[in-house]
């Protein structure tokens, strides 16, 4: 394409990310900033827009105690928070991706039965089966578990449909070499497929992490003990106060501790997620 | 190395659709056979009956005496090289060669062994750490090709595996394929829709159309005495050419107005009887004007370098011509031709099946 030069139509494509990018980060900068005030000058609506002198204070503050109106240290609702999310992302991959390998490569009675049944279930979002799910988890013991925080969450037909996908693309062949190399089902999945889904896995790790760890109702309804709440629930109570100032410092504070997981594992597994959704190594 | 028996082998798939109609082969030890025939006529289908690698409706397989209908593809004892070369793409070329020897809990310094001795013979040796996507097309192609031969298998089995390639490289490759099936003496049985290929690999060449088994011969007695008007054009470039013709009498045929001398033709046939004649473009003589020749008015011409060939029609029905470059000359605007008796090819119109004698033992 032959482009004409132009300094304005050389600005434009800028302007127009500049903007799109000052209306995301905005936000999360003022959580940043005010993190580092005291309570006091966020209260009373004269926060400037840099950072203030407060920042080791507030952190070490919630860390290691939390706010008053909560009582529980981000420390642990942090932990408590990983181990769930960290649990429904490899317990998605594992269960999703068995179960697209039975439907893409076995034919058994019901196999589309099978396949539609999974597929269905999108429509069947934990928000919509809250109510019996809850009595389950209830019954078997799980509440203020961390069994009981993850499990209901892991079944999931999108990791599922996007495992199938990959699988298809594979080619036949690979399976009739591996047939005649000797490979059984087994060794198939162990020696060819598993390593060529790195990548997917990745990219699923990735979105299933941050999924698990922005829950809020689930974690909301089945946990009644402070020291097993997560940190998004941890947010909202410190939000809520009665007769009391709003801790907006610590409020702060927290947000942006909780930020910082998911955020670490997008840059961490940045390349691997981009290689897994866009390209297939064959 | 095994003989490899096919008897009435037959596919039916789902719907009633019979990919193969009944085969019955014997390949003898050592032997490379080729299956040649337009795409859809079965000739992969049977292959990967061989192989394991789709059921078998009826009929019966066995390699070396063996019949193997119910038996894995990984415990008939046989390579396969696929078409797409089937890499494994996570795993080095190393790896890749010795994966069916890891399988087969082969002791490490033997399948070592195996692997440097196939990457040598191959030439690949360079390459064994290198992944698949590493490599060009014909050096994965060699890769595949180690796979198959580290094995030692009874049977190799090759599934249109030149087709990814370069027709230059299809070209060395083909007879890299010859040499080493040559070399290792392992029966192989090859599938092409490449008519050239088929002609200059096979010690045994099995022509298919529509699931069903044309004609099995050497390859040159296929080529002279083709056993129906299907092989007839399939085998050869360019194809024969075919005219409707009419017995007149004992070896003679009307052909357009003309009458044909026919060396090999049944005997009894009526006169009247409806037949095509065959002539191949390259076993025509070129007489110039001469009286008892007839005259094939020139359409165009297309030149090969060492040779060239004139498109015209006879009788209203199309007629090629090869000859070699020089031998008319560029402004001829007719060619007046001439063929011998004994090459003219006739076949039945109804049934197309050839009136005279296809083995060449027969011959006088």
């Amino acid at each position: 394409m032959v482009e004409r030069r132009h300094w304005f139509s050389d600005m434009l494509p800028h302007l127009i990310l500049t903007i799109g990018v000052g209306i995301l980060a905005f936000p999360v900068w003022l959580a940043v900033v005010g993190s580092t005030w005291d309570a006091g000058t966020i209260a009373n609506g004269t926060m400037p827009l840099y950072p203030g002198p407060y920042a080791v204070e507030n952190y070490t503050r919630a860390l290691g105690h939390g706010g008053r109106s909560s009582g529980e240290p981000v420390g642990m609702l942090m932990l408590n928070s990983f181990v769930m999310a960290l649990a429904i992302a490899l317990g998605k991959i594992a269960i999703s991706m068995i179960s697209a390998y039975a439907v893409v490569y076995f034919r058994f009675p019901f196999r589309m039965a099978a396949f539609w049944l999974i597929f269905i279930t999108l429509m069947l979002p934990v928000e919509v089966r809250i109510y019996p799910t809850y009595q389950v988890v209830a019954q078997v013991g799980l509440l203020d578990t961390y069994a009981g925080l993850a499990v209901p969450l892991i079944a999931s037909a999108t990791a599922t449909l996007l495992f199938r996908q990959f699988f298809m693309t594979i080619p036949p062949e690979l399976v009739e070499a591996s047939k005649i190399d000797g490979a059984g089902p087994l060794k198939f999945f162990k020696d060819t497929v598993l390593p060529l889904s790195i990548t997917t896995m990745a990219a699923l790790f990735v979105i299933q992490f941050i999924y698990g760890w922005n829950q809020y109702l689930w974690p909301l309804l089945i946990t009644t003990r402070p020291d097993m709440q997560t940190i998004v629930v941890g947010i909202k109570k410190l939000l809520v106060t009665q007769d009391a100032l709003t801790e907006w410092q610590i409020a702060m504070t927290t947000a942006v501790l909780a930020m910082l997981p998911p955020v670490l594992v997008v840059l961490v597994m940045q390349k691997l997620f981009v290689r897994g959704l866009v390209e297939t190594e064959k | 190395m095994a003989v490899v028996t096919l008897q009435n082998v037959r596919k039916v798939y789902a719907g009633d659709i019979e990919a193969v109609k009944g085969v019955s082969l014997d390949i003898p030890d050592g032997h490379l056979c080729v299956l040649v025939g337009p795409s859809g006529c079965g000739k992969s289908t049977l292959l990967r009956m061989v192989a394991g690698l789709e059921t078998i409706t009826s009929g019966s397989v066995a390699i070396g005496g063996r019949e193997v209908n119910e038996v894995e593809p990984a415990d008939r004892d046989i390579a396969m090289v696929f078409q797409n070369y089937a890499l494994y793409p996570h795993m080095s070329v190393y790896d890749n060669i010795a994966y069916g020897l890891r399988n087969r809990r082969t002791p490490k310094d033997e399948i070592d062994r195996r692997v440097q001795e196939a990457a040598r013979i191959l030439a690949i040796e360079p390459f064994l750490n290198r992944k698949p996507r590493a490599l060009s097309g014909g050096q994965r192609q060699r890769v595949a090709m180690g796979r198959a031969i580290v094995r030692k298998p009874q049977v190799f089995l090759f599934d249109e595996p030149l087709s990814n390639l370069d027709a230059k490289l299809r070209v060395q490759m083909r007879v890299e394929i010859k040499k080493l099936q040559r070399a290792l003496g392992v029966t192989s049985i090859y599938v092409t829709h490449d008519q050239v290929e088929a002609m200059t690999l096979s010690d045994k060449l099995v022509v298919m159309n529509a699931g069903r088994v044309e004609q099995v011969g050497a390859p040159s007695e296929v080529y002279r005495r083709p056993a129906t008007r299907f092989v007839a054009t399939f085998i050869g470039s360019p194809p024969m050419n075919l005219l409707d013709g009419v017995v007149e009498g004992e070896g003679r045929v009307r052909v357009d107005g003309a009458v044909l001398d026919v060396s090999d033709m049944r005997a009894g046939l009526q006169p009247g009887h409806l037949v095509e004649v065959g002539i191949r473009p390259e076993d025509l003589e070129i007489v110039g004007s001469a009286s008892n020749s007839v005259s094939l008015p020139i359409d165009f011409v297309e030149e090969l370098g060492a040779t060239q060939l004139f498109y015209g029609a006879l009788g209203g029905q199309p007629f090629v011509v090869q000859a070699g470059t020089g031998v008319v000359p560029a402004d001829a605007k007719s060619l007046g031709l001439r063929i011998a008796a004994e090459r003219i090819h006739v076949f039945d119109r109804e049934s197309g099946q050839r009136l005279g004698r296809v083995a060449e033992t027969a011959a006088a």
